[in-house]
């Protein structure tokens, strides 16, 4: 798999440098050079971060108490954004360059404050300046350029619409009839066929470990081994990919050395490391305008580096947190240019520079180190954010302090999610991170084809519909008669259903494999992929939303009666539903049991296709925020929701059915088997600060009993909102005295004051457990 | 439209096997934080001897609300959550009405869950304290006691029940040296007086027992419940509890050396 790890690579000059003495472990590097100091290992021979962080690393067991709060310069840096950032909210954009897409190596050096940073490097040359990325496609630039009053530059235009092809207009050209029509009803949705698709996770890390020289020369090794293969269309593709990665890998060194920095070696101490990594990742950022661009796990990598600083007496603790706290500054201004229209959909200004925390090694220790709590100390230095999107991997056997102050961060930000590294680590291995919301993936190991999500509860109506759209009236699947009979028969109609599911993984996975064959060839993300091995393991990651409302309606279906209402036009359009039923969400295995039949019968069909690339076949339950946009779209549903009700987001059940608390709701959840989706399931839980406990120690207490719990149950997400409904109540009236509160939806987190106001009825119409 | 609230599987329909003893449930939650230590699975029964002015699920009062549920029953949906209740340091509460009403199941759900490995509670008035058996007390870690006055006029005007009972049950529990959190529902215009309070906060501290006490503020939710099910509302027109009324009688009983967090 890895070839670069099965290439010698020391020279005779390495070695010298490598020379032992004889005073000190012979698996000590004992050189002055960057790799001082570290324990030898197989890392040293090959590109494999995992085993240097195994070697090197130190855990830590204890509490919070070490932690350093902001200096002034913290502080001062971040109250220079701070000042910016109502203009670019009452914009939508603070500005942007129209005339230079943006690349790698496409803008000049930008600061924030210059003299002040320790982490340096923006996308363009001004804070929140954003950069157009056309490779995607023309039109969604076209259209957020008008949308926010800038005039397109018509040489740009001409070189995008004539000269250079993008990803948008390749998936066009190859889409059928029935794709385009599956995407203008929304039974198929959110696919990312006019932007970048994202959910790719460089090893930024790796930057900082070997330098970019070391990199490129196994990107070079692994292209000459292709030279022998016959030129088939795998390996063409594999050359002409692997040359691209190299030449990205040149132009990163050279956007780092616009700010003076050579990192064509290895970083030599923590602030360089940490530069490294940005470097890495701001290099990916400035090339890709992806759905989701995730940074990893870098936390306890970062603290090899920042442990050996502290024990040369080069770096104290308020230096460590201050170089913490200016690469998370750095990520929270991470900006891309998207249309009004998708910002509504998802909220705001997502990027998902998702950074995953914590976890458990495969050897028994746990890869939690102080930085896994600096890098949480950000919420309380800089305040609450959604971005990056801090996301813990617990198990129950985390140590108690780690577990402890990451419910007290939740509780005072509702600021983290959590995910079980119980589900993932035996499957993924324990340097997995996650990508977006809840996909896991290897890191620098392997990647995903990110496949958005089909509407599962539309699909039911379909069923009953024989293949037209209840809202439209438009025949999108197969066609055939319209349900006639009196009362739905949960036979029937689940018979139907499945047929209507056939069809729909078909021309799902379908329209996935245009977007990524036309994704790699017009929009390949050469930066992201140098940072993988040359071998990687690819995903198909399928998904679906409306998961309860589709389970609830073959609930009602099955243990109520169910009469169908038609209109002049011949459709079912509305229920009349009457008897009790069970709903997902209450532990009650007659209806949880339906949900878990639609998932695994979902993946089983989407198996059936075969995929680009052969990636293997995945799917999530997660919707994010999308839920309002999917219920809009939606009509009148057999489970008593009303036609443009919102759906419930991710997995969760829908709003106020579940009534026995939030842990009877969660272990409904927790029924879904990971095995059919592996791509993540999610669930988003709302609760009081009362509903946790009396005191803060109890509340702190319970909210980590809660995760354990779950975990312990095979819960694979959670959510974890501390909130009082009163709060969000009031930051609806009165948004100006809220600028930072921040709230988690499905995978992600956003401001609250961000929300369109349907969405923030959402969030405060769903259940919120008050422990009553 | 409505929706099964209750969710019963299939199975708890039929009958219950026999030598299995029976109860009348209202039904069961999972909450964190407030009815005893951790995440709880909590069974409320139905029926209760008081009649509360402020009691808040007043259709726990009447017997005939409930369902009927053996206590294997119940066991085997509490066995369902053993998992995740034992690894968040939780465990099962009895609560209502008022489970001293029905002893023998009562007695059996907490014996049956003690077995199960778990932590269990029992939250009662006290009222009926006298039926709680040895064997009953034996299966429960800790006891919620709800004492509402130790003035027997204003006990009685309250609860419509007299005082005696409780304070008998609470002397037991003190001998036994049961594990007790005592919980003070503080009511404006009805039990809040200062003098009232502290002689309540010096009886509690004379028992010994004690581990902590919730003051929990009348709050105004459920109201609405009294319209529906036809009962007279003799909380009318009283307000919810203020925070600040809640703060000075917690400050009353940890005056007395107690812990009243």
């Amino acid at each position: 798999m890895t070839t670069t790890a099965d290439r010698p690579v020391a020279s005779p000059a390495d070695l010298a440098d490598l020379a032992v003495d004889s005073a000190s472990s012979p698996d000590t590097i004992t050189d002055t050079g960057p790799w001082r100091g570290f324990v030898r290992g197989d890392w040293c021979d090959g590109i494999a971060v995992r085993d240097f962080i195994r070697a090197n690393y130190t855990p830590y067991d204890g509490d919070a108490d070490f932690l350093a709060g902001p200096t002034p310069r913290t502080t001062g840096i971040w109250a220079t954004l701070s000042a910016m950032f109502p203009v670019e909210r009452a914009r939508g954009v603070f500005d942007i360059d129209t005339h230079v897409p943006g690349s790698i190596t496409s803008h000049g050096p930008g600061y924030i404050d210059r003299d002040h940073e320790l982490i340096v490097g923006l996308q363009t040359d001004v804070p929140l300046k954003r950069a157009i990325i056309p490779n995607g496609g023309w039109k969604m630039v076209k259209d957020s350029l008008a949308a926010y009053g800038y005039e397109v530059d018509p040489h740009v235009e001409e070189i995008f619409t004539r000269y250079r092809k993008t990803h948008n207009a390749g998936v066009f050209d190859a889409y059928t009839p029935e794709i385009r029509a599956a995407r203008r009803s929304h039974i198929i949705t959110g696919l990312p066929d006019a932007y970048g698709r994202g959910r790719i996770i460089g090893d930024y890390r790796r930057v900082a470990l070997y330098g970019v020289d070391r990199l490129a020369a196994g990107k070079v090794a692994d292209l000459r081994a292709l030279d022998s293969r016959p030129s088939s269309e795998e390996v063409i593709r594999s050359r002409e990919e692997i040359a691209e990665q190299i030449r990205a890998l040149d132009e990163l060194k050279t956007m780092a050395a616009s700010y003076g920095f050579d990192i064509s070696g290895p970083a030599s101490n923590a602030r360089e490391a940490i530069q490294w990594l940005y470097f890495g990742y701001l290099g990916a950022v400035k090339d890709q305008n992806g759905a989701a661009m995730s940074l990893g796990r870098t936390s306890t990598f970062v603290d090899v580096f920042i442990e050996r600083d502290l024990a040369e007496g080069v770096l104290t603790e308020e230096q460590a947190q201050e170089l913490v706290d200016d690469f998370v500054i750095k990520l929270r201004i991470v900006r891309f240019l998207r249309t009004p229209a998708y910002d509504a959909l998802f909220s705001g200004d997502p990027m998902w520079v998702t950074e995953s925390i914590g976890g458990m090694g495969e050897d028994g220790r746990t890869l939690v180190t102080r930085t896994s709590f600096r890098y949480l100390q950000t919420l309380y230095n800089l305040g609450p954010a959604p971005e990056p999107n801090l996301t813990v991997l617990w198990s129950p056997e985390l140590p108690d302090g780690f577990k402890r102050f990451c419910a007290q961060v939740s509780l005072d930000t509702s600021a983290i999610q959590y995910e079980s590294d119980e589900l993932m680590r035996p499957r993924f291995g324990d340097d997995t991170a996650i990508a977006c919301c809840v996909s896991p993936m290897a890191v620098g190991k392997s990647m995903q084809f990110f496949g958005a999500r089909v509407n599962l509860a539309k699909t039911v109506l379909y069923a009953i519909n024989g293949g037209r759209d209840e809202v439209s009236g438009a025949q999108v699947g197969p066609e055939s008669a319209v349900y006639d009979g009196e009362v739905l028969d949960y036979d029937e109609v689940r018979s139907r259903l499945d047929a209507m599911m056939d069809w729909l993984a078909g021309t799902y996975v379908s329209a996935l494999n245009v977007i990524h064959f036309m994704h790699d060839k017009y929009a390949y993300e050469k930066l992201e992929m140098a940072l993988h091995d040359s071998e990687v393991h690819r995903t198909m990651a399928c998904g679906i939303a409306g998961l309860s409302v589709a389970a609830d309606s073959l609930s009602a279906i099955r243990y109520a009666e169910v009469r169908p209402v038609r209109d002049e036009r011949g459709l079912v359009v509305d229920y009349d539903t009457t008897g009790e039923f069970p709903t997902y969400g209450n532990d009650d295995d007659r209806a949880d049991a339906i949900a878990v039949e639609l998932v695994e019968s979902f993946m089983a069909k989407v198996r059936q296709h075969p995929t680009y690339r052969n990636a293997e076949h995945t799917q999530s339950v997660l919707t994010i925020t999308s839920n309002v946009v999917y219920g809009k779209g939606t009509g009148n549903t057999p489970d008593g929701r009303r036609a443009g009700e919102p759906f419930a987001p991710g997995a969760n059940p829908m709003n106020g059915r579940d009534r026995h608390g939030i842990v009877a709701s969660a272990l409904s959840v927790a029924k879904l088997p990971f095995e059919a989706a592996q791509d993540g399931i999610s669930l988003t839980t709302t609760v009081t600060p009362s509903g946790l406990g009396r005191t803060r120690d109890e509340q702190i207490t319970n909210l980590a009993g809660v995760l354990d719990g779950y975990m312990s149950s095979e819960g694979f997400h959670m959510n974890v909102n501390v909130l009082d409904r009163e709060t969000l109540l009031d930051a609806m009236e009165h948004p100006e005295n809220y600028p930072q509160l921040t709230i988690r939806v499905s995978g992600y987190a956003v401001n609250f004051v961000r929300l369109t106001r349907e969405q923030q009825q959402d969030v405060i119409s769903r259940t919120f457990h008050e422990g009553l | 439209m409505t929706v099964d609230l209750c969710a019963a599987t299939p199975e708890a329909e039929q009958s219950a096997p026999a030598g299995s003893v029976t109860g009348s449930v209202h039904s069961w939650d999972i909450s964190t934080g407030v009815d005893g230590p951790g995440t709880r699975f909590v069974l409320f029964t139905a029926g209760c001897p008081l009649a509360c002015a402020y009691c808040h699920n007043p259709d726990t009062q009447d017997m005939r609300y409930g369902t009927r549920r053996s206590a294997d029953e119940v066991l085997t949906r509490i066995g369902r959550y053993r998992g995740f209740i034992a690894a968040s340091g939780g465990g099962v509460t009895v609560s209502g009405g008022e489970p001293l009403l029905q002893p023998a199941f009562t007695s059996a759900v907490l014996r049956g869950a003690k077995d199960l490995g778990l932590h269990t509670a029992l939250d009662t008035s006290g009222a009926l304290g006298e039926r709680a058996s040895d064997e009953l007390l034996d299966a429960t870690d800790l006891v919620l006691l709800d004492v509402k006055a130790i003035d027997p006029a204003i006990y009685e005007n309250l609860t419509r029940f007299g005082l005696t009972p409780t304070l008998r049950f609470a002397e037991r529990l003190a001998t036994l040296g049961k594990r007790v959190w005592i919980r003070y529902v503080l009511v404006p215009g009805w039990n809040d007086e200062p003098e009232h309070l502290e002689r309540h906060a010096a009886y509690v501290a004379t028992l010994g027992n004690v581990e902590r006490v919730d003051v929990l503020g009348y709050h105004r939710l459920g109201r609405e419940k009294y319209a529906q099910l036809g009962m007279e509302d003799r909380l009318a027109g009283v307000d919810g509890a203020t925070p600040a009324q809640v703060r000075a009688a917690r400050d009353v009983f940890t005056a007395a050396g107690l812990r009243a967090p």
